[in-house]
Parts: C-alpha cells; sequence; structure tokens
C-alpha cells in the first residue's frame, strides 16, 4: 500500500551561495523556512518539485521535505536535519542562517 | 620540504584555469549540474548542508610557515575567518562561495598547494606518520616516498576512475601513528635481514560500513620495487574490484572475498610484469626528492636541561605540557611539540586565522620554518629545540593553543558530522563539545591517562570511531539521534576494531554514558598505569556493558 502523503516544502541549495533555500508560494525562493510554501496536495508538490528541476541556473539538488504547519500557521520542519538546513552549525551559533534570520 | 618544479607548477595552474572555465560554464548554463558535479569534485568541491565545502591536499601533511599564513588569508578573504582539520591531513573550508573557488585555488598554487584528488574514486591525497622527519623511532624519513606516490598517482590516467576512492598511508617507524591498517594500502617501513630498508605492504584495511584491519601482502618490498608493485596492486583492483555495488566497491572487499593468499598471487603476477615494463623512477630523480627533505641543520649547541627542569618544576601547566604534548626527536637538543586543536568545549580541529598565523609564526621563529598536520586532527612543531619549550608554551598559552591534553580524553577525533556534513545521520562536533567539557579539569585527565575517543557522523566512519578506545557513531533511529558505542579500538601496529558495546543512547544519555564508562575504568584498573586500552584487553567487554547498561545487570 502507498503511503499517505504529508505535507511537503520544496528546498534545495542556492547555486551560487551553496545555502539552503525553499520555495515561497509565488514560486520564488526563500532563505527563510517560515516563508516557505507548505504543499498539502500530492500534485501540486510533485509540480512545484519539477518546476525546481528546471531551474538549473539558480539552484542545485532540489527535492521535497517532510513539514507541519506550526502554531502560528508556518511550516516548521519535521525530521532534525531539516532543522538543522534551517539554522546552520550547532558549534557555531555566529554563523550560518541562525545569525542572519 | 618539497618545492615544485616547474611541471607541477604548470600543472596545477593550468587545473585552476580550467576549471575557471568550467565554473564559467556552468554559471551561464552551458554545463548542467549533472555535468558539473564530478568536474567540481575532481577539484576538491563538495556541496555541503549549508554551503560548498573545499578540501584543500596537505600532501603527507607538512606544510611551512607561508603555506599556513595563507591557508589563514583565504580563510579570512574568502571564508569565514577559521578552517578545519581533518582525518586525512586535509583543512576544509566550509563556506567557500562558488564563484569564488577558482580565486582560491589560485591563491592555494601561489603556495604550491592545490586541492586536487581530494575527492572521486581516485588515489587520495597519500597520508603519513605527522612525526615523519623527526620521531626518534624512525628508520627513515617516509615522506620522500609519499612525494614518489604523489608524483605517480597525480592524474595517473589509468586509475582516475577507479572502483571506488583509494588511500594510502605511509610510515617509517615501528610505532604506527599513521593508521596504515586502515587503508587501501598501507606502508610501514621495516629492515630486512641485512639491515636494509624496504617495506611491508598492507593491503585491503579499511574502516566504514564494513571495517577491516588491513592483510600483509608482502612483508618486506625493497623501496627500488615500490612503485611497479603499488601499480600492480591498483591495477588487479581497477580490474577485479567490485563496481556493481558501491558498499562494496572498496579493495578491502576484494580481499575479504578473494581471499590474501590468491589475491597476493594475482599482484605477483603483474608485479613481474610490471617490473619488467616499467621504466622506474631514475635513481637521479629519487636522490634529488630525498634531497629535499633533508633535516634542517639543527643548531648543535648545548640546551641548558637545568634551566628547563626549573622552568618545568615551577609552572604546573606547563609541566602538564611537558607530559603530553611534547615527544621525543631524534636530536637529543630537539623535541616535537603537538599543539592541541582540542581546546575545552572546542571543535576538534578548528583553527581560527589568527591561531593559524600563530603557529606559522611559532614554526618560523622556532622550528625550522615546517609544520605537520595530524590525522589526530592536532598541528605539530617538528622540530623545537628544548631550549625553546618555555617561550614556545608561553605563546601558545597567549593564544589559547596549549591546552595539555594530547593522547587524553578530550583530544578526541570528530568528524563534521550534520553540523556541516551532507551526509551526516547525527551530529558528532557536539557530542565531542559536551564531552570536553565533562572532563575539563585537565589533572582529572591526567589521572584517567591515555585515552582514545573517535567519533562518526554517520556509518562513513571518517572520525575513525571503529579504531577509537571508544568510538562513537551517530545514527538516524527513526527520525531520533542515536549514539552506537563501540569499545577496545586501536588504531595502531595492533590495530583492532572495536566491539559494539549493546543498544544506542539518545544525545541525552550519550556523555553520562560515557562518563560511566570511565568511572568503572577508574575503579577496576590495576594502578594507575595500566592504560583504559590495557585494562579492556584484561577484562574484556562486561564490565564495562553492565556499566553502561546497569538495568539489564
Ligand atoms: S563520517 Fe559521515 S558524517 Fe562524518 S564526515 Fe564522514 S561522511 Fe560526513
Amino acid at each position: 500500500m502507498a503511503r499517505a502523503f504529508t505535507p511537503k516544502v520544496v528546498t534545495a541549495n542556492d547555486l551560487l551561495e551553496g545555502d539552503v533555500i525553499y520555495m515561497t508560494g509565488d514560486g520564488n525562493w526563500t532563505r527563510d523556512h517560515a516563508e516557505a510554501k507548505l504543499f498539502e496536495d500530492e500534485d501540486e508538490a510533485k509540480a512545484a518539485l519539477a518546476k525546481a528541476e528546471t531551474q538549473s541556473l539558480k539552484l542545485v539538488g532540489a527535492y521535497l521535505a517532510d513539514a507541519v504547519r506550526g502554531e502560528d500557521g508556518k511550516p516548521e520542519p519535521v525530521h532534525f536535519r531539516e532543522a538543522f538546513r534551517t539554522r546552520g552549525p550547532s558549534n557555531y551559533p555566529e554563523l550560518g542562517k541562525q545569525a542572519e534570520l | 620540504m618539497y618545492e615544485y618544479n616547474q611541471f607541477d607548477h604548470d600543472f596545477v595552474r593550468n587545473r585552476v584555469r580550467e576549471f575557471r572555465a568550467q565554473v564559467e560554464r556552468r554559471l551561464d548554463g552551458s554545463l548542467t549540474e549533472d555535468e558539473f558535479k564530478p568536474l567540481r569534485l575532481m577539484n576538491g568541491l563538495y556541496l555541503q548542508l549549508h554551503a560548498y565545502m573545499l578540501r584543500v591536499a596537505v600532501p603527507y601533511g607538512t606544510l611551512n610557515s607561508r603555506q599556513m599564513n595563507q591557508l589563514a588569508y583565504i580563510s579570512e578573504k574568502w571564508d569565514k575567518g577559521y578552517g578545519h582539520f581533518t582525518t586525512r591531513q586535509n583543512i576544509q573550508y566550509n563556506w567557500p562561495k562558488l564563484k569564488d573557488v577558482p580565486d582560491i585555488l589560485d591563491a592555494l598554487a601561489d603556495v604550491e598547494m592545490h586541492a586536487i584528488q581530494t575527492s572521486g574514486n581516485c588515489v587520495r591525497n597519500v597520508t603519513a606518520d605527522h612525526f615523519a622527519g623527526a620521531a626518534a623511532d624512525e628508520i627513515e624519513d617516509p615522506r620522500p616516498t609519499a612525494e614518489l606516490l604523489r608524483q605517480w598517482s597525480m592524474d595517473h590516467p589509468e586509475f582516475q576512475f577507479l572502483p571506488r576512492k583509494f588511500k594510502i598511508a605511509i610510515t617509517g617507524a615501528p610505532n604506527d601513528r599513521a593508521v596504515t591498517k586502515a587503508h587501501d594500502i598501507g606502508l610501514r617501513m621495516v629492515r630486512n635481514e641485512n639491515d636494509e630498508p624496504g617495506y611491508e605492504v598492507i593491503v585491503g584495511g579499511g574502516l566504514g560500513r564494513t571495517p577491516m584491519v588491513g592483510k600483509v601482502a608482502r612483508d618486506f618490498l625493497p623501496k627500488a620495487d615500490l612503485l611497479p608493485y603499488v601499480e600492480a596492486i591498483l591495477q588487479v583492483y581497477n580490474l577485479n574490484g567490485r563496481r556493481d555495488n558501491k558498499f562494496k566497491a572498496r579493495i578491502k572487499i576484494l580481499v575479504h572475498e578473494t581471499g590474501i593468499e590468491t589475491l597476493r598471487e594475482m599482484i605477483e603476477e603483474v608485479f613481474e610484469t610490471q617490473k619488467a615494463l616499467h621504466i622506474p623512477p631514475s635513481e637521479e630523480m629519487v636522490k634529488a626528492i630525498e634531497a629535499q627533505f633533508q633535516p634542517p641543520e639543527f643548531d648543535a649547541g648545548p640546551v641548558d636541561e637545568e634551566k628547563l627542569a626549573a622552568a618545568i618544576e615551577s609552572d604546573p601547566l606547563f609541566k602538564s605540557f611537558m607530559e603530553t604534548n611534547v615527544h621525543e626527536h631524534f636530536d637529543p637538543n630537539h623535541a616535537i611539540v603537538t599543539i592541541s586543536l582540542k581546546p575545552i568545549g572546542g571543535t576538534p580541529g578548528d583553527a581560527t586565522a589568527d591561531q593559524m598565523r600563530v603557529m606559522a609564526n611559532l614554526a618560523e621563529a622556532y622550528a625550522y620554518d615546517e609544520l605537520r598536520v595530524s590525522h589526530e586532527q592536532n598541528i605539530i612543531l617538528p622540530h623545537v629545540r628544548r631550549d625553546d619549550l618555555p617561550e614556545v608554551f608561553e605563546r601558545l598559552r597567549e593564544a589559547g593553543l596549549a591546552t595539555a591534553n594530547v593522547g587524553l580524553i578530550t583530544d578526541m577525533i570528530a568528524c563534521p558530522g550534520m553540523d556541516y556534513c551532507a551526509l551526516a545521520t547525527a551530529r558528532s562536533i557536539p557530542v565531542a563539545q559536551e564531552i570536553s567539557n565533562a572532563f575539563e579539569d585537565i589533572k582529572a585527565q591526567h589521572d584517567i591517562g591515555p585515552l582514545k575517543i573517535k567519533i562518526s557522523g554517520c556509518i562513513n566512519a571518517c572520525g575513525h570511531h571503529h579504531v577509537g578506545h571508544i568510538g562513537i557513531l551517530g545514527l538516524d533511529k527513526a527520525g531520533v539521534e542515536s549514539y552506537q558505542i563501540t569499545l577496545g579500538g586501536d588504531g595502531t601496529e595492533t590495530a583492532t576494531i572495536g566491539e559494539r558495546a549493546g543498544p544506542g543512547f539518545s544525545y541525552e544519555e550519550i556523555v553520562p554514558a560515557i562518563q560511566r564508562i570511565v568511572e568503572r575504568y577508574v575503579e577496576i584498573r590495576e594502578g594507575v598505569d595500566e592504560t583504559f586500552l590495557e585494562t579492556y584487553r584484561r577484562v574484556g567487554a562486561e564490565p564495562f556493558k553492565n556499566a553502561l547498561y546497569p538495568e539489564t545487570v
């Protein structure tokens, strides 16, 4: 039996900078997970990923990552790896997104 | 140390030029990522979790002050002001931007460095004993051989697409500080019955998913036969290594599946043809390389040992430093100083640009301009006059680099883990930091004695956890970080793969678990001179398992 679909965000690394980016509702890209579009429909998620994969001048390695809607209505990562990707290295809190966002 | 000839210079510069054009073509869309990725990897450029990562080779771990200063400069100009020294004697920059990488590679070429063959299924940077050329127990400096292997393997047309990556380590001393038994090929210098130096050749060692201690292919290989013999091993591996399964593609699996006897015969057969065909490097060329590794002209003036002894007695911190961070040199007036990159609570192997400059300046002023990177993620000043030890210690202390913990519990190896690495299944750096904080008292560490903890953030085992006296492997257990402990591993000439202690521990539980192992060891050791590993070998795993899992006793 196919597993039930769980909500996703589209994420990748920026081609020039290498840092983590997420697709927003208008098809642009943000560095802030909270601003990502949460896809709750499987077909929409797949279509968004397919669109991302055509943008090879912008990004590298797009994929769908599990996320849930948080209490504030914004998407939150599910897996710890994705949570680290929203922040940066835990040994240097002054580096990476955690310092900038 | 080795200086580039015109060929080396041209080769490295051409490679940078070529890569610059490849980056441009990626950025203007003429190359897809699928086409570009293998090209960037050939030049040491990875895409990690939060950014690109550039891995720069430090051949056989040897650097001079100019190179170390340049590494500092690069970290400030194009990165975030620090670098990470790795278990393969490389340095990694964690934040370069794609468009800057060709400039970084040019800046490296300015000081005869590069990032070629630090990735991909080729012969990687050859690693060596970090005390090479200085150790009291050395038969011969292994670095001329390492340099010969570097030249032979660099862009070797036949070996750029091996079944898998290929790592060679070499030591010139009977005490193995280069983990030769956990490499695809390990070379240990030995003497034959006529007292001639040659190599014991070990093949098929490796860690990762299927850890194995290497097997002896030849117990004595004359030095002159080295290249044809190594070439024969690579040919046999290239043809017979398993390309059908990435997890079975290393030479250790070939050794395991074929059996060392059969494989030895296959190697010997190719070796005979190779030897007949082979144009060996001319004696002149070998001599020219050897000449570049001659020890510096040591200052032979007498050392005021009484003054040194008084300095040691008057400062307990210096005394601790002398006990752990200073090792015997073959020249009695000199000593080898290990600079610990494991400050209490710090990130193992990281150095800031300022610290790199301090180390470079000390090398220039006190160590005949030489530095080494160790696979244990520390930096070595290989030749320091014993008179100068108090001054060197003082300068290190001012820079936060005088932690007296080399070989002790807080001198851990930790791979980057999930704080940087895209392959990681869990974090390793914060585990190391918390263990370090838990055992911060230097005196207590000295009481515990020699103990090597090694931590990897996934089964690839870059943190050498299998050969840690205590090994820690970070895994993803149903979406939660989980840490598996192995006990009794050993990376030296008595190499042993550690045994799994039992079920894993959560992130919160792992540090207390390590504390329980150490407490149990202190309780049951037969006197303070019995090291952790000796106790483990005497009593086995049981007492430690009981301490780890008291509820099952
Ligand atoms: S052991 Fe795994 S997590 Fe650690 S550096 Fe190697 S590949 Fe990355």
